[in-house]
């Protein structure tokens, strides 16, 4: 499994859009920090970008590299080798470097802005955690949908469906609801709708690390009152471990059984 | 020294002191070891002259025109045993103490000076620690209060005074404080006719500056900061607030400048920075907001129901999270000349106006403010996808709720 990641993640860094995504995350930070030099700033602008961008780039990568590879993939299945060992480490090979180049591309600007001597250090690590989980997140859940679609048009479509339903559809259901339902308690609901989508967990987790979340009022201190805690953090994050977990065992039944 | 002691007469007839007096001097070392026995021996019109030191002495009572003047800041203090000192005559000018530990009690309110009924007072470079109510005045009209630092060390509103109290008293100019850590900073309560310029009030647990059924009353170039809800003005008319800062007065129930009742007001050259909510209107009429600026607030103008006839005009509103809400779709306030940050037109005939009217009510403000749970998809992609398209055909906003003559340049 690990030569097959290591060959994917080399395969991948020698690629060019990997550099362009790093080159891209490079611009953006200095950028903001240069028209704007406060760090805690930059997060909030950042958020914007993790929350929206990230996924859809880790859809279209994951996407992408599955259908490119697929003749060295068919040529590995020859070989004497677990399937989930392949598809596992394949997977892992995209998503651990884009998470590299996330990492990279955001931390070197912040960190030559002094990131560490500022207060924005507790805010801007969870920025990357969670950016790091919606990359695993989307590679994993694109890389399952490319695995039930030989079709590349077909897989591709549902990938960006996906992401659309998680990034935008999802929200304006749940504002819907919040609205029609706006008789009833909808605390609890509200809670258990953030934590079923990775995108909205993630913007919650980030906003309400920040000022800004004074501005969610009752809602929020209902918010602070679960997810600030120790607890309410090991639920969040282990929501989105399972949101990598789940695909993964979702690729692993479904790779079991595939014809190729 | 013919003509300084001609000066200091000269001074002494600006205050309304008759020059024939004498003065008494208090010290450590005497001749007289206390302020009280002071006060007692004292004759109409003198001077006590009070020289450094500690002196542990507690219900003063000046019932004569004196002057009671502190050298070397003198500490008076009440070892929170009750009120320091109560005044119940007129002309009574008291400058130059530190006050410190001033009783508290939950019956009779103890102040460290308290003034029941007098006329052309004036209290001046006081320094206060360690107090239940700083400057108590009681139907007490015509006075100054000027140039006092008043540091509490409140920690629960119950059990906590206010720093300047004015309960009744009308025409009295309160000049360059400081009020910080008590309950509310500066409190008015039926006082007409007051000026309140260029004072400092933060960090206070509830207002900074608090009034009610207060009217004609002047706000001049205050700064109001980190206090626990900012300034809250109820139930008054015709009050003006010039050139005021709020600033940072941040949490889940803070605001700048809360607005209850109040009609026929003015406000004008204010900067409301940071703040959760910058305004927060309710039942308001008839208000000139003029050449404020509202920066970087969560909402800059919350309105709030039954505000009828007030104008906005030469405001800048720059970053804020929601420029105008609104919570419902009657609109009968007029927005013109305002420079605002989201804006997004152009101006084609280069005069400074914009030729798209602006629209300051989002879609989303009115959501929240419908059902305050949705607040909760703050910046998601869809809530900037609806406002956006909102923006550019409205259907739910006030239709009439625009700026159709936006600057495109911020005002300086």
């Amino acid at each position: 499994m690990f030569k097959i990641l290591k060959y994917s993640f080399y395969d991948l860094m020698r690629s060019r859009w990997s550099y362009v995504y790093l080159l891209f995350y490079l611009a953006l930070g200095f950028v903001l920090l240069f028209l704007n030099n406060d760090l805690s700033k930059g997060v909030i602008t950042l958020m914007n970008v993790i929350v929206i961008l990230v996924p859809l780039i880790g859809t279209i990568f994951g996407v992408m590299y599955y259908y490119n590879s697929r003749e060295f993939t068919t040529l590995l299945l020859a070989l004497p080798l677990k399937r989930f060992t392949i598809f596992i480490g394949q997977y892992l090979g995209v998503g651990l470097s884009l998470s590299f180049s996330l990492l990279i591309g955001l931390g070197i600007p912040f960190a030559s802005y002094g990131l560490f001597q500022s207060d924005a250090v507790g805010q801007f690590s969870l920025l990357l955690i969670t950016g790091v989980f919606l990359t695993l997140i989307f590679t994993a859940i694109s890389f399952s949908i490319a695995l039930y679609n030989d079709n590349k048009i077909k897989g591709f479509s549902y990938a960006i469906l996906l992401w659309l339903i998680m990034a935008v559809i999802y929200d304006g259901v749940f504002l819907m609801t919040l609205v029609v339902f706006e008789e009833y308690p909808l605390d609890n609901f509200s809670i258990l709708a953030t934590l079923l989508n990775p995108i909205d967990l993630s913007r919650i987790l980030i906003l309400l690390k920040l000022d800004i979340s004074a501005l969610l009022g009752y809602t929020g201190a209902i918010f602070q009152g679960f997810f600030g805690t120790g607890a309410g953090m090991v639920v969040s994050l282990s929501c989105l471990a399972l949101w990598v977990i789940l695909p993964c065992m979702n690729m692993y039944r479904k790779a079991r059984v595939k014809d190729f | 020294m013919i003509l300084l002691q001609r000066y200091i007469a000269f001074i002494f007839l600006l205050l309304g002191i008759p020059v024939t007096a004498g003065t008494l001097i208090v010290s450590p070392d005497g001749p007289v070891y206390s302020v009280k026995a002071a006060l007692e021996q004292a004759a109409a019109g003198d001077t006590i002259l009070v020289r450094a030191g500690v002196y542990k002495e507690y219900n003063l009572l000046i019932d004569k025109p004196v002057t009671l003047m502190g050298e070397g800041l003198p500490v008076i203090d009440g070892e929170d045993q009750g009120e320091i000192i109560r005044v119940v005559a007129d002309n009574v000018h008291i400058e130059g103490l530190l006050i410190r530990n001033v009783g508290t009690s939950y019956t009779s309110d103890h102040a460290a000076i308290r003034m029941v009924r007098c006329e052309n007072f004036l209290i001046k470079n006081m320094v206060f620690e360690k107090l239940f109510f700083g400057i108590f005045l009681e139907k007490s009209n015509k006075g100054i209060i000027s140039g006092n630092k008043i540091t509490g060390d409140a920690t629960d509103e119950y059990s906590s005074g206010n720093g300047i109290h004015l309960w009744y008293s009308h025409e009295v100019k309160v000049l360059d404080n400081s009020v910080e850590g008590v309950r509310d900073g500066i409190y008015l309560e039926f006082s007409d006719h007051i000026l309140i310029k260029d004072n400092t009030s933060k960090g206070n647990l509830r207002y900074g500056l608090h009034f009610m059924f207060s009217n004609n009353d002047t706000y001049i170039n205050n700064v109001f900061k980190d206090n626990g809800a900012g300034v809250a003005v109820m139930f008054s008319k015709h009050i003006k607030m010039f050139d005021n800062h709020f600033l940072k007065n941040w949490g889940t129930a803070s605001f700048g400048l809360l607005l209850k009742e109040i009609n026929d007001s003015e406000i004008k050259g204010n900067v409301f920075e940071q703040n959760t909510v910058g305004i927060n209107i309710e039942g308001s009429n008839r208000v000139h907001y003029d050449s404020n600026d509202f920066i970087s607030n969560g909402w800059a103008v919350k309105v709030l129901g039954a505000c009828y006839t007030n104008i906005f005009t030469r405001n800048n509103f720059l970053s804020n999270s929601f420029d105008v809400s609104y919570n419902n779709s009657m609109n009968d306030n007029t927005f013109h000349g305002n420079y605002w940050s989201e804006y997004t037109g152009y101006d084609l005939n280069k005069d400074g106006v914009g030729d798209v009217p602006y629209r300051p009510v989002k879609l989303f403000s009115y959501v929240v403010n419908r059902t305050p749970e949705t607040l909760v998809l703050l910046r998601s992609l869809f809530v900037d996808m609806i406002d956006f398209s909102e923006k550019v055909s409205p259907v739910f906003t006030p239709d009439a709720l625009v700026d159709a003559t936006p600057l495109i340049k911020r005002r300086k």
